[in-house]
């Protein structure tokens, strides 16, 4: 069978289509996986109405450049499946819409999936991993993960904002440019730091927050400033000057060792060995490297996927909205809509043990 | 060390700091965070429970020792102050913030979630003969529902003195049986203290949030061992509530927290 996948929840748009063999035992074959992002000019974020408007322009030429690169006629496709949440209103919104379009144009079955669900079923596809406990880390969304009897349970996750979110705005704060995405530019500024500045570290059980960080991060940007006295710049305890890299570099030690962390209590819980790290942090080597340390100090392993699968993407959507369609579900024509809240846990998870 | 130790597939046996370099001791329980070991302290004739915080190669050295240093001074200040207060809890005997280690009293006794567990055996074995030992099965019921009375005012003196445990559950909760001069060798088995363990998630607050969420927390813990200990959690609940100023509000506060599962809907 196969599936279209319409993804739009945040600045990306992404197309996928995916084509599960009629063995189940055989891996999914990836047909197409087009993606556009709506990128912002330094010191900027993305906002609602901009991005709906990128993902009107893009919609239609990325539709038909996949189905030509996947080689399908339109008969072929069995399903149209598209985020209906959680995530930014407006840009999920015109998303929606084109699915719907589409649906009725091509006279095809419709399935609204939950993004988060969509990157923890991408992950174990590609990955392999059995039955991880899950971290899902990105712009919008910091959970800690585990299934049990047909939910993804949230063991843990932010009590205010996300990581990505916390890293994006800490980038804008220093001005780092948001391409191809502010993440990655502070993973390689953080790879050139050498100290570790003081910011707070809050962890409360599986829970953590991040507000204060960015906060606190925000401040001490305001004393690195070159064009600042000597004096009044900000210095290390040995008397160095504090670089932006020194900044990038403290952030990222502090926030993934909160995540690490967590994540750690949750394996505990449940008892498991493996982690998926999943979302767009999740391309954060420095991120898979600390979660490596822990997982081998436990006896267990670190999955990852890379940035083709864990930044957002149409293929996930197609892939987890094929599984629910397997199972015989099919979203209502009147309830293709989309919700900005969307717990992982509402999802009712058909497809497995 | 000439050559660095290969590194292990496995779980890495972690060296103890001194003054436990000695004699090999086995893991009682590992935690996220903690590793607990029995051995003596002080005195060959003391026993302890050693708490280990063991270094985590994952995070930077500086910051690893920040955290260690602070969680294990905030659970020692949290153990110091319940016992001025008088709460039961054991005493702290010992410990070094730098190499990250807590000696603490040992304490003998089972944990409610045992007690719990063995009264769920006994009740399948009693409801055959219910007829005959009806007055048999109501004294041993008893003795459970005053144990679960004491529970609850032990975790209401530790809400009142201001801490909250943060991983309040039936395991974190030990029955003594030899602190309490009342009780007997035979028969009374439940007798004896409440004393409240494991303290490394505890915080010093009177918000009543932190409180309702330990009682939920402490709720789903009964829940998980039996459906038919819910009743006995009510009365944990009941004696809360009449133990101290505030209580009231923290059990109006646990509807809250019931009803969205601890977690608050997630906004965006």
């Amino acid at each position: 069978m196969i599936a279209l996948g319409l993804e739009g929840s945040a600045n990306k748009i992404g197309i996928g289509l995916i084509s599960h063999p009629s063995t189940p035992s055989k891996p999914p074959i990836i047909l197409a996986n087009l993606r556009h992002t709506y990128v912002s000019p330094p010191g900027e974020g993305f906002l609602p109405k901009d991005t709906a408007l990128h993902h009107r322009a893009w919609v239609v030429r990325l539709i038909k450049q996949a189905v030509r690169q996947a080689g399908v006629r339109v008969e072929d496709i069995d399903v149209i499946c598209y985020t209906k949440g959680p995530g930014m209103g407006a840009p999920l919104q015109s998303v929606a819409l084109a699915a719907r379009t589409l649906a009725l144009l091509w006279g095809k079955p419709m399935v609204g999936v939950n993004h988060c669900v969509g990157h923890i079923e991408m992950g174990r596809s590609i990955t392999r991993a059995l039955n991880p406990v899950v971290l899902y880390v990105s712009g919008g969304n910091t959970q800690v993960i585990a299934y049990s009897s047909q939910r993804y349970r949230i063991f843990g996750e932010t009590l205010d904002i996300a990581i990505g979110n916390c890293i994006d705005r800490f980038a804008r704060t220093l001005l780092i440019p948001n391409d191809p995405f502010p993440g990655y530019n502070v993973e390689q500024l953080a790879k050139h730091g050498r100290n570790l500045v003081d910011l707070p570290y809050t962890v409360k059980g599986m829970d953590a927050s991040f507000s204060g960080i960015l906060a606190a991060a925000d401040v001490l940007a305001a004393g690195i400033g070159e064009d600042l006295d000597e004096g009044k710049r900000l210095r290390t305890e040995e008397g160095d000057l504090v670089t932006r890299e020194d900044l990038c570099f403290s952030l990222q030690e502090t926030v993934f060792a909160m995540l690490v962390e967590i994540t750690e209590r949750a394996m505990a819980h449940v008892g498991s060995t493996q982690v998926l790290v999943v979302g767009g942090v999740g391309s954060n080597e420095r991120l898979q490297q600390m979660m490596g340390i822990m997982a081998r100090d436990r006896g267990g392993s670190v999955f990852a996927t890379d940035e083709r699968f864990c930044i957002d993407n149409g293929i996930m959507i197609a892939h987890a909205g094929l599984l629910e369609y397997e199972t015989g579900v099919v979203t209502k024509f009147e309830d293709t809509s989309c919700t900005q809240r969307f717990r992982t846990d509402e999802v009712y998870v058909g497809w497995r043990e | 060390m000439a050559t660095p130790p290969p590194p292990h597939a496995s779980q890495p046996d972690h060296i103890l700091p001194p003054p436990f370099t000695h004699t090999p001791l086995t893991v009682l329980t590992q935690g996220a965070e903690a590793l607990v070991y029995r051995t003596t302290f002080l005195t060959p004739s003391t026993p302890v429970a050693l708490k280990y915080r063991p270094p985590k190669p994952y995070r930077h050295p500086v910051l690893d020792k920040r955290l260690t240093k602070a969680r294990l001074l905030a659970e020692a200040r949290v153990l110091v102050k319940c016992r001025k207060e008088g709460v039961k809890v054991p005493g702290v005997l010992g410990g070094d913030v730098e190499n990250g280690w807590l000696a603490l009293e040992w304490v003998e006794g089972r944990t409610v979630r045992v007690v719990l567990d063995e009264w769920v055996e006994r009740g399948g074995e009693n409801g055959e003969g219910e007829n005959g030992e009806g007055v048999g099965v109501k004294e041993g019921e008893e003795e459970l529902w005053d144990l679960m009375r004491r529970v609850g005012r032990a975790v209401a003196r530790l809400h009142d003195i201001g801490v909250c445990h943060g991983d309040l559950t039936t395991t974190a909760d030990t029955v003594s049986p030899q602190s309490s001069p009342a009780s007997q060798p035979t028969g009374h088995e439940l007798d004896g203290d409440i004393i409240i363990i494991d303290f490394g998630l505890a915080t010093q607050t009177v918000g009543e949030e932190e409180r309702a969420v330990d009682l939920y927390v402490l709720e789903r813990a009964f829940a998980a061992t039996h459906p038919a200990a819910e009743p006995l959690f009510r009365e944990v609940l009941r004696v809360y509530g009449e133990s101290f100023k505030g209580a009231k509000v923290v059990l109006k506060r646990l509807e809250d927290v019931r009803l969205r599962g601890r977690k608050r809907s997630m906004l965006g």
